[in-house]
């Protein structure tokens, strides 16, 4: 298969997206995911396989947006976890890239490997990537399994493998009252942020609840179901610890 | 010509050409001076401006109280010299600008001639009893424009009509859409323009008595006459206009009385000012380097202007308040634009009009139009997407596509149609249902709904499944006759208006040998897009009743619809657009003028909604239409951007009387700083503009605040909470439940 066939599953596509990446975005949802975080705001992209396109094709739809970018917008890739469908996802930005767009891969890092041959193919992705959006659901391994179904070890080890090659990052965390606003827990962000090189901007995602529907329709228990949505303060809270004043210098937060 | 008084009034102005002529355009790029700063220079209001503006504001409050109205007249017909001078404020020292349509602000006039029945209908609906003299007169005495018409109409005209697959024509109302180049007063002063006319006079005709000689001529004799008028209304008021203004505060005053003159005679549907901004900055800055005018004064005369604009009132009947909700009047106000020499036409002007929305909060009126394109100055670009954010009051209009029609003069007469300011003037021409000429198409001519057979008894389509093809074939059959009868129809209506209701005060300040076009518009027209498609695209079943007329669809599977940037059912829609045009274009038009068509439908896409049964796309019987160009509901899957694309793929060549679209934006999925939604809004406008897409209308809110403003109408923060409608702008509080229902259902953009 030439590399201009590659496909790609895609869940949807949005092409008005202003808070996934720097400017005015054309955001694709990928299908799958192996996570099964329970707040989870798409998990209709957990599983299925969505519409195929070829990378060369969804590239030809996506850059009919380019008016609306200038400098400061272009395309991110968000799921489901688009580091399952590495292969297109690098195809797409080799594109993008050629003709200057600006690339940005929305992950929560899960699929993340250091041996040499997923290595290989991660290194192409990320030659290719102006920006990581980074997922960081929670610092404590049990914790996050219990959260989402994983470990977090390779997560921890992307963000610092990205750290060590210069690569850009923002690290976002979802703000789930009672579940994901452990003091203690974002005082370990705030730290791990801190020893990482790269980090460009940290944003807290206060949760909502808007998802609940879509476990409805496919059938699931919501397993958070009662929790409400963070208040202002707890939002402020959570952001004076886990951002904190890191960003001062560089005024890259959203909060300078 | 007093030329001493010229070289008063003219002085330090430069050019040579419209010191010849009356050329207004030409004065305005010899010498207006573009600004490409920021709006650091703006001044808040002064405290006449609050003080005034508190007045109306309580006045407002009780007309609302009152049921809408808060005075009407019933003895008085209204005229350019009804009433003496009167004013806002019992303090008329306070207002800068003064100039009002009757003896008490907010009180509505008495406008028979476009119709008596409508003029009393419109009294006795607010608890008003019309002097029985006027009924008299104007049933015995006169004939009106309605009178005229329905005299004229034959049985097929009133078929269609009553059917509603052609509705909303101004035989009820006054068709408006004639913009006076009102600068025309301040420039040259009334004695100039009455001496030119007069010259077109003796120069109009050989001698040779056609009926077109004799009607032009009795029209420049109103011209002038109207004229006069305007003297001595002015002189009322203790101005003396036969000369051109002198100042900035004159200029500003000449030109509202040239506009006062066209709303105290005509109560047409749309009321535009114009494209007076960047003329009237040149009056202010010559005064500022003089010194003897200061920012603050400059802009209080701006704010006193359109505090004038906003205030402007019709009395009118149920029927029309259905149609245009929200008691429009669409007093149509243009800034920016780029000349055709490449220069931008942003002044300091241009920000101060915007400004008004800061110093008197959001306000409906006037109708507050940017010519936008890509290459206006940043600095201007961002102000204006900032007042959009706080206001949701403005709108903008691609130049980039209308300059190379309409020069770098025009004005837009209603929501999205230019006319050159003084060289044009329109027949506004309401619209044509296409979604029901579809169903007519599938039926043979009959309405399902009362079984009446409005169309030719062509023949019927009757396979259970519908055939593209088949469907096409009968349904270009079906328009060619409604366009032909459409267009008559407005023919015969626009003879009545020009016999009986002829704008002479707005003519008066357009050159004799005017351009007219005329302004057909379409209806229903995404719901016809998804329909072909799905026919297309998916298999339709026809449901049909016992007589065999299609009531219904079943539709299996997937199609493309208009809204997606999907060029499956986005090359339909632009095949629609031509198509009707053509058909449109094949008939002889009133006054040789140039057919023209529009996509846009106001608030009227409610009442249109209910005459339409239920289409192929899903929708159902009775329901509201997408407004203008919109997608319909729901149907957009990609977000706002692909929604805008499809939108723009529609050649604005094709439909030079405007492509209405409106969208609204909750301010979280806008960014998260205020800077960052005004970049991101900014970038947005910049983009669709650039594919050539003809208009936008921004709000900036999410659903929760429209559910609160219909839930709790007496809250003061929504006394003045202005939405963008379908080309104009109006307070939510004022629509009816049912189109605030359909406000809130249509799509608000956010992203997850």
């Amino acid at each position: 298969m030439e590399k201009k066939d590659v496909t790609g599953h895609i869940h949807t596509l949005e092409t008005f997206g202003l808070v996934d990446g720097p400017g005015v975005r054309f955001v694709i949802f990928l299908k799958g995911c192996r996570m099964r975080c329970k707040f989870c705001h798409n998990p209709d992209t957990w599983n299925g396989s969505g519409k195929e396109w070829t990378a060369a094709d969804l590239f030809a739809h996506v850059r009919k947006y380019k008016s609306y970018w200038k400098n400061n917008g272009g395309i991110t890739v968000s799921g489901g976890e688009p580091l399952l469908q590495m292969s297109f996802v690098t195809e797409l930005f080799r594109l993008a890239k050629a003709e200057g767009i600006h690339t940005a891969l929305d992950t929560a890092g899960e699929p993340f490997r250091t041996d040499a041959p997923y290595l290989a193919e991660f290194d192409k992705l990320m030659e290719l990537t102006d920006l990581f959006l980074l997922d960081l659901k929670m610092m404590d391994p049990e914790g996050h399994k219990r959260l989402t179904g994983v470990e977090n070890s390779n997560i921890i080890r992307m963000a610092r493998y990205l750290s060590d090659h210069g690569r850009k990052m923002w690290i976002r965390h979802v703000l789930v009252p009672g579940v994901t606003d452990d003091e203690q827990d974002l005082r370990k962000i705030h730290s791990f942020i801190a020893s990482l090189k790269t980090v460009e901007r940290a944003e807290i995602l206060p949760y909502h609840t808007l998802g609940i529907m879509k476990w409805k329709e496919l059938g699931l228990d919501y397993p958070l179901d009662g929790v409400p949505t963070p208040t202002e303060e707890q939002v402020k809270k959570a952001e004076n610890i886990m951002i904190g004043e890191l960003f001062t210098k560089n005024q890259a937060s959203r909060l300078s | 010509m007093n030329n001493k008084l010229f070289d008063i009034a003219w002085e330090g102005f430069e050019g040579r050409i419209w010191k010849l002529e009356i050329n207004t355009r030409d004065f305005i790029q010899k010498n207006y001076r573009p600004y490409d700063g920021d709006e650091s220079f703006l001044e808040g209001p002064t405290e006449a401006t609050q003080k005034l503006w508190g007045v109306v504001q309580d006045l407002q409050k009780q007309e609302r109280a009152k049921g809408g109205v808060l005075d009407m007249e019933t003895k008085v017909v209204s005229g350019l010299t009804s009433y003496g001078a009167a004013y806002i404020s019992d303090d008329s020292s306070l207002e800068k600008v003064v100039g009002i349509q009757t003896d008490k602000p907010l009180k509505r006039a008495f406008m028979p001639f476009g119709g008596i029945k409508m003029a009393e209908q419109a009294c006795e609906t607010y608890g008003y009893t019309p002097d029985p003299e006027l009924h008299k007169i104007f049933n015995e005495y006169v004939t009106t424009h309605n009178q005229g018409v329905f005299d004229s109409y034959t049985p097929e005209m009133k078929m269609v009509r009553h059917n509603k697959i052609i509705t909303g024509l101004p035989d009820t109302y006054g068709r408006g859409r004639i913009v006076g180049d009102y600068r025309r007063v301040a420039l040259y002063g009334i004695d100039y323009l009455i001496e030119q006319k007069k010259n077109d006079f003796a120069n109009c005709g050989d001698g040779t008595m056609t009926e077109e000689i004799i009607r032009l001529r009795e029209e420049i004799a109103k011209q002038i006459k109207a004229l006069n008028g305007m003297k001595d209304m002015a002189k009322l008021y203790g101005f003396d206009i036969s000369g051109p203004a002198k100042n900035a505060k004159e200029a500003v005053q000449w030109l509202y009385f040239g506009y006062l003159a066209a709303i105290k005679t005509q109560n047409g549907a749309a009321m535009s000012v114009g494209r007076v901004s960047t003329f009237l900055d040149i009056y202010i800055q010559r005064d500022l380097d003089k010194g003897i005018l200061t920012e603050k004064e400059a802009q209080e005369l701006i704010d006193h202007f359109v505090m004038k604009c906003r205030i402007v009132k019709f009395a009118r009947i149920p029927s029309y308040n259905q149609l245009f909700s929200g008691d429009p009047v669409w007093a149509t106000l243009e800034v920016a634009g780029i000349g055709c020499d490449g220069r931008s036409m942003v002044t300091k002007n241009d920000f101060r009009f915007l400004h008004t929305l800061e110093n008197m909060g959001p306000s409906p009126e006037p109708n507050l139009t940017v010519l936008y394109s890509s290459a206006l100055p940043e600095k201007f670009k961002k102000y204006a997407s900032r007042i959009s954010i706080n206001t949701s009051s403005v709108q903008y209009e691609n130049d980039d596509v209308m300059k190379p029609v309409w020069g770098d003069d025009y004005s837009i007469c209603c929501c999205v149609s230019a006319t050159q300011t003084g060289k044009e003037m329109q027949f506004f021409g309401a619209r044509a249902n296409l979604a029901k000429c579809l169903l007519y198409a599938l039926n043979g001519g009959v309405d399902a709904k009362n079984r009446d057979q409005v169309a030719p008894p062509y023949r019927r389509i009757t396979s259970e499944y519908l055939d593209y093809n088949e469907v096409i074939a009968a349904y270009e059959v079906m328009m060619d006759w409604l366009a032909g009868l459409y267009v008559n129809t407005l023919n015969l209506i626009h003879y009545m208006h020009d016999k009986y209701y002829y704008e002479a005060a707005e003519m008066a300040l357009i050159d004799t040998d005017v351009r007219r076009t005329f302004a057909t518009g379409i209806a229903g027209f995404s719901h016809v897009v998804d329909s072909l498609s799905a026919i297309k695209y998916a298999r339709v079943k026809a449901i049909r009743d016992d007589a065999g007329i299609c009531i219904d669809f079943k539709t299996e599977g997937d199609f493309p619809r208009y809204g997606n940037d999907d060029d499956r059912a986005d090359d339909i829609a632009v095949w629609l657009l031509r198509t009707f045009l053509t058909k449109i274009k094949k008939h002889h038009t009133y006054r040789n003028s140039e057919p023209t068509t529009s996509i846009l439908t106001i608030t009227s896409n409610v009442v249109y909604g209910k005459a339409t049964g239920n289409m192929p796309d899903g929708r159902r019987a009775g329901s509201p239409l997408a407004p203008g160009a919109n997608p319909s509901y729901g149907a957009e899957q990609n977000g706002l951007l692909a929604s805008l694309n499809s939108v723009a793929k529609l050649p604005y060549h094709w439909a030079l009387d405007g492509i209405s679209n409106t969208q609204t934006i909750s301010p979280d999925a806008l960014g998260h700083t205020e800077q960052e939604r005004i970049n991101n809004l900014v970038q947005v406008m910049d983009g669709y503009f650039d594919q050539g897409a003809h208009h936008l209308n921004v709000n900036v809110f999410g659903t929760e605040k429209l559910i609160d403003a219909m839930e709790h109408p007496e809250k003061e923060e929504y006394a003045n909470f202005t939405i963008r409608v379908s080309g104009y702008a109006v307070k939510f509080i004022d629509l009816t439940r049912e189109q605030q229902l359909d406000v809130i259902a249509r799509t608000c953009h956010k992203t997850m």
